[in-house]
Parts: structure tokens; C-alpha cells; sequence
């Protein structure tokens, strides 16, 4: 089952780059972004990851940051990041295989990949929001500020 | 995800034909993008073949860290919107989106016959900017995924440009 609102985020460490892992506890007190996609340099997945790249001083107004998470290896989303100038971090759930995928009920047992799956978690580490898309379709951003702007009070 | 245009197109919006055309067409674009590029020629036919019945609104969406000139030619296309010229510019950016670069607006803005030195001071209004982020964060808002995205009276519709030709050539010979 894919994890709803009000679930307790599953931590989790995996490589953002080559030479270093990323736990999601270490973002606590942030607001966090789960974009989970099913490959790097597929077309609709380099769309989305495009449209991320150019939100991040909005996420940023919210408190939010942004991590993009397959299952390729680490050394490809160092070539994908690089091609594309990414500057958020896509994360690695090479080994073993789809574990964090698992986790959060966004994985694919017949393709062998991550669905494209958004989660937006709060600053305690609760899912706030949770967002299946189909494989084909780039569900851009919209629903992830919407979801932002609940959880953020109102001045 | 969001597939209603917000806002509203208003007196904000840069438009091309008459509030009473029956179908409004909405494209949140970049000027350096190649699919933006092929969409161009595309939609000036769309607006030859039906005439009144279109009214066309282009909405900027740079994809900036791509796309290293879309943000000066979208301030560029506004800066000739100040001189009443914001078309002939939109046009001219299209039409050479091969010759991008900074030199290359300056010498597009002299071709469409801008007052240089009033276009070269604007290019620096912070203001300008604003405006394009703004448009960017309304497409953001309606759902915009990628460039270029096109709205049909207010709906998001689901193709390129020649789907939305095939689409309305269809609507037209049902009538």
C-alpha cells in the first residue's frame, strides 16, 4: 500500500552522490519532497526532474526541499544530474534494489522500477500528502504547492 | 493535477484577436525551447485558418537553468511590449531561435524598429522579471508541465500544437 497522509515517513539512507549517502532524518525540520520516478533519461521523467530544478526558490519559500529518488545507480544520476544541471539530489535505490521504493508502496515488482510517486512530508516527518501519477504522465507541481500551503501557517 | 488555467486571461495578458472569438487558446512557452520553436508556425497557421474565431494569449515559461536565454529573450519580448511591440518581438525571437544570444535580441529589437537606447535601460527593470516569474508561477499553478502548454478556453489540453490544429479542423468540419 502506498503510504497515505497522516503515516510516519520511513526513514532512510541511501547515495546521492558517488561519495555520499543521504539519510532523510537529517532534513528534519524541513518540509521534504519525495519524487520518486521510474528511470533518468527517460523522456517524461527529464521533463519532470526539468520542472523541479526551475521550482526550487519556490519550494524554498515553504521550507521544502526537494529529492528525487529511482532506482538507477548512483554514477547514473551523477551523468543525468550533470546533463540536465540538476541542483537538488537524486538518490540512489540501487541496493538493494527498490527497498525505499518498497517502503513507500511505490514499487513496481514488474518493471522493476519506482512509480511515479509524489510525497510531501512535514517538518515532524509525517506524509502530509501522497500522489500516485501514471507511468506516462509528468504530474508537475502544482499539487505538491497546494500541499506545501496547507501544512505552512499562515502569517 | 490542476487543468483550468489560473488566472483568468485579463488585461494583463499579451492578446492577439477579439475577446468575442469563440475559441481562446493559451500557450505557456520559452523562447529557446525547440518544441516552443516548431509550435510557432504551427499556431500562426491555426490563426490564419480560423480567423476571428481565435484569440490567441502567450504566457511566459522559461525554463531558465536549461535554457540559458529564455529568461532575457521573455524580459526582451516584454521590454518591446513597453514600446507597443510585443508581438513583432515575440515573432522575431521565434522565427531565429537558432541566433539567441544577448546580441542576438539587441539586433532582433533593432530590427523590429525599438528605440534602443529606452529598450536597453528596460531590459534592467527589475519589474520585467517579476512579470515573466509571475506567468511562470501561474502556469506552475494551472498545472504546466513542460513547454509549450496550451490551454483551450481555460482547459488544459492534452497535446502539441498540430493536435490542437487536427483537433479544431475536426471541431470545424463537424459544424
Amino acid at each position: 500500500m502506498m503510504l497515505q497522509k497522516g503515516d510516519k515517513a520511513p526513514d532512510f539512507k541511501l547515495f546521492a552522490t558517488p561519495d555520499r549517502q543521504f539519510s532523510l532524518s537529517e532534513l528534519k525540520g524541513k518540509n521534504v519532497i519525495l519524487a520518486f520516478y521510474p528511470a533518468d533519461w527517460s523522456p517524461v521523467c527529464s521533463d519532470q526532474m526539468v520542472l523541479y530544478n526551475e521550482m526550487l526558490k519556490y519550494f524554498d519559500k515553504y521550507n521544502a526541499t526537494i529529492l528525487g529518488i529511482s532506482v538507477d545507480s548512483k554514477w547514473c544520476h551523477l551523468a543525468f544530474s550533470d546533463s540536465r544541471k540538476l541542483h537538488f539530489p537524486l538518490l540512489a535505490d540501487f541496493e538493494p534494489k527498490g527497498e525505499v521504493s518498497k517502503l513507500y508502496g511505490v514499487y513496481d515488482e514488474q518493471q522493476g522500477e519506482s512509480n511515479r510517486a509524489l510525497f510531501v512530508i512535514d517538518k515532524e516527518g509525517y506524509v502530509a500528502w501522497s500522489y500516485l501519477s501514471q507511468v506516462s504522465v509528468n504530474p508537475g507541481a502544482d499539487g505538491i504547492l497546494d500541499a506545501l500551503e496547507s501544512i505552512t501557517p499562515k502569517n | 493535477m490542476s487543468n483550468h488555467l489560473k488566472p483568468e486571461v485579463s488585461s494583463h495578458d499579451h492578446v492577439q484577436g477579439s475577446a468575442k472569438a469563440s475559441i481562446e487558446i493559451v500557450e505557456y512557452g520559452d523562447y529557446q525551447c525547440p518544441s516552443c520553436g516548431v509550435a510557432f508556425p504551427v499556431l500562426k497557421e491555426i490563426q490564419e485558418k480560423f480567423g476571428q474565431q481565435i484569440r490567441f494569449v502567450f504566457r511566459n515559461f522559461p525554463l531558465s537553468e536549461s535554457h540559458e536565454f529564455a529568461m532575457p529573450a521573455a524580459v526582451a519580448s516584454e521590454a518591446a511590449a513597453l514600446q507597443d511591440k510585443f508581438w513583432e518581438m515575440h515573432d522575431i525571437i521565434f522565427e531565429n531561435q537558432n541566433l539567441l544570444s544577448n546580441e542576438g535580441l539587441f539586433k532582433m529589437a533593432s530590427g523590429i524598429g525599438l528605440d534602443i537606447e529606452q529598450f536597453k535601460e528596460d531590459i534592467q527593470n527589475p519589474q520585467l522579471e517579476q512579470k515573466v516569474e509571475s506567468d511562470f508561477e501561474s502556469g506552475i499553478r494551472s498545472g504546466v508541465n513542460g513547454t509549450p502548454s496550451f490551454f483551450v478556453n481555460g482547459t488544459k489540453f492534452d497535446g502539441d500544437a498540430q493536435d490542437l490544429m487536427d483537433m479544431l479542423t475536426e471541431n470545424s468540419s463537424i459544424e
